[in-house]
């Protein structure tokens, strides 16, 4: 494997380990600060990095692709097909020209968030109610306001819903992404798969699987506070 | 770009090996969650109960990291068949639960109304009224899994099960980025015609009542945005 370290030593620290337990506590304390915690704060930003990158496209894209329908059909073309290449081949083919690095898996990232931020803006931006528009161009707004000022701020929504998405997401594949360059999460658990140390396989894994859902809690809290009205709406009507 | 070519004509025998057993290990998984998922969301959906239920479990399968899954399942039931079949369920499984169940829940209650009305029974109203009319969203989530199980199942590889394009993509020292990509091609043409037939079916199984009420819909006089095709993941 591509990256992945030669020599794969699993540093045995916990006295108390029998060599078949399934789960070692001993081995996940003795790990923790030197390898399980660090590669958690990695994931994390790995993540991130991918997330707000392809925000930051998918934004600029959709509000371009709002008023040029041949741009709209154009892009999530684009990104429907970035989006159906497996993940490693995808990390691998930037290898030639990135090497093994993290801008790699971030090309990779970034490139799987576009169809899902991207969509879900630009269904945001096109689903604003009728009614708010009306009422901005009676308010004298120019178009360029309208879209700044009353469609992006009502598309949050739905592009919170994308960003849900896309964080675990890139998560997951963040994961796989370690076999190409040896960071993350990912790391530990290819390693486990190389050397099958049950303990360090579960630990991994199990750490991943936190991470996830405490992203989706985040996301889904981060989502209520820029978009208190819905709520609001919800309970009245 | 010629090594790439060439890949295709000097492996041919290969590729359409482990090309058939990609597809096959992606269909059990797909087939297994609807089987699983379908009948859940629909009887749920025809409840209208538990739907928060139903939204939880959706959004935790959802989150969980298919490498994460294999891995842990490595350490619990081993290498194989199993390993890999769980993870591609568990990533196929929560999209067509949430949307047979939204779509089940979201049927016209006046329609609901009139077939209770004619005298229909529950199973009737769930089988005859609720079910066809939730087709297109239901197959929309079955294609959306589809192209998420067939971008995924190389991962079988690490899994330790062989026979699946992933013996390819996994192996770049063997088979160079050449074998890599043509493997990687044919993974995303997978995708893409699985995804085109599945609309195929879509179409030969919408209602024609609700196909036509469809177009309406869409070509009628007022010009509304078409109402957001549910992120469907959303």
């Amino acid at each position: 494997m591509i990256g992945s370290p030669t020599q794969v030593i699993p540093i045995f620290e916990g006295p108390q380990c029998a060599p078949d337990a399934t789960f070692c506590w001993d081995w996940f304390t003795a790990n923790w600060g030197t390898l399980l915690g660090p590669s958690l704060v990695q994931h994390i930003y790995i993540t991130l990095i991918a997330v707000v990158i392809g925000l930051v496209i998918s934004l600029g894209a959709a509000l371009v692709a709002f008023s040029r329908g041949w741009f709209a059909s154009g892009f999530l073309g684009f990104a429907t097909f970035l989006y159906t290449i497996p993940s490693l081949a995808f990390f691998l083919m930037f290898v030639p020209i990135t090497g093994l690095s993290l801008t790699t898996i971030e090309i990779g990232l970034t490139s799987y968030t576009l169809l899902l931020l991207f969509r879900n803006t630009l269904t945001g931006l096109r689903t604003v109610p009728r009614s708010a528009v009306e009422a901005a161009e009676g308010m004298g707004l120019t178009p360029n306001q309208i879209l700044f000022r009353i469609r992006l701020p009502l598309a949050l929504p739905s592009i919170m819903a994308g960003i849900r998405i896309s964080v675990v997401t890139v998560i997951s594949l963040a994961t796989v992404a370690a076999s190409v360059a040896p960071l993350g999460l990912g790391k530990p658990i290819f390693d486990a798969i190389h050397t099958l140390f049950s303990t360090e396989l579960i630990s991994a894994g199990v750490l991943t699987i936190l991470v996830a859902l405490a992203a989706d809690v985040v996301v889904v809290f981060l989502q209520r506070l820029v978009t208190p009205w819905t709520r609001t709406a919800r309970r009245t009507s | 770009m010629t090594a790439y070519f060439a890949f295709f004509g000097d492996n041919s025998a290969l590729l359409a090996e482990l090309t058939l057993g990609h597809v096959l290990l992606s269909v059990a998984a797909l087939l297994i969650a609807i089987v699983l998922a379908i009948p859940l969301g629909a009887w749920i959906g025809h409840l209208h109960r538990f739907s928060f239920l139903v939204v939880n479990v959706g959004n935790v399968l959802r989150s969980l990291p298919t490498l994460a899954i294999i891995a842990i399942g490595i350490a619990l039931y081993g290498f194989g068949d199993i390993n890999i079949t769980v993870a591609l369920v568990i990533l196929a499984f929560p999209l067509v639960l949430t949307n047979t169940f939204t779509a089940v829940e979201s049927v016209d209650p006046g329609t609901v109304e009139a077939a209770r009305g004619m005298g229909m029974t529950g199973w009737q109203i769930l089988t005859r009224v609720e079910l066809p009319s939730s087709i297109p969203l239901i197959m929309s989530g079955i294609r959306t899994s589809w192209v998420y199980v067939v971008a995924t199942a190389y991962l079988a590889t690490f899994a330790g099960r062989q026979g699946t394009l992933g013996d390819i993509i996994s192996n770049i020292e063997g088979y160079d980025l050449a074998g890599v990509l043509a493997a990687a091609t044919i993974s995303i043409v997978l995708a893409f015609l699985g995804d085109a037939l599945l609309g195929l079916a879509e179409r030969a199984l919408t209602p024609t009542g609700l196909r036509l009420a469809q177009r309406v819909r869409t070509t009628g006089p007022i010009a509304e945005p078409a109402p957001a095709p549910a992120p469907a993941q959303a």
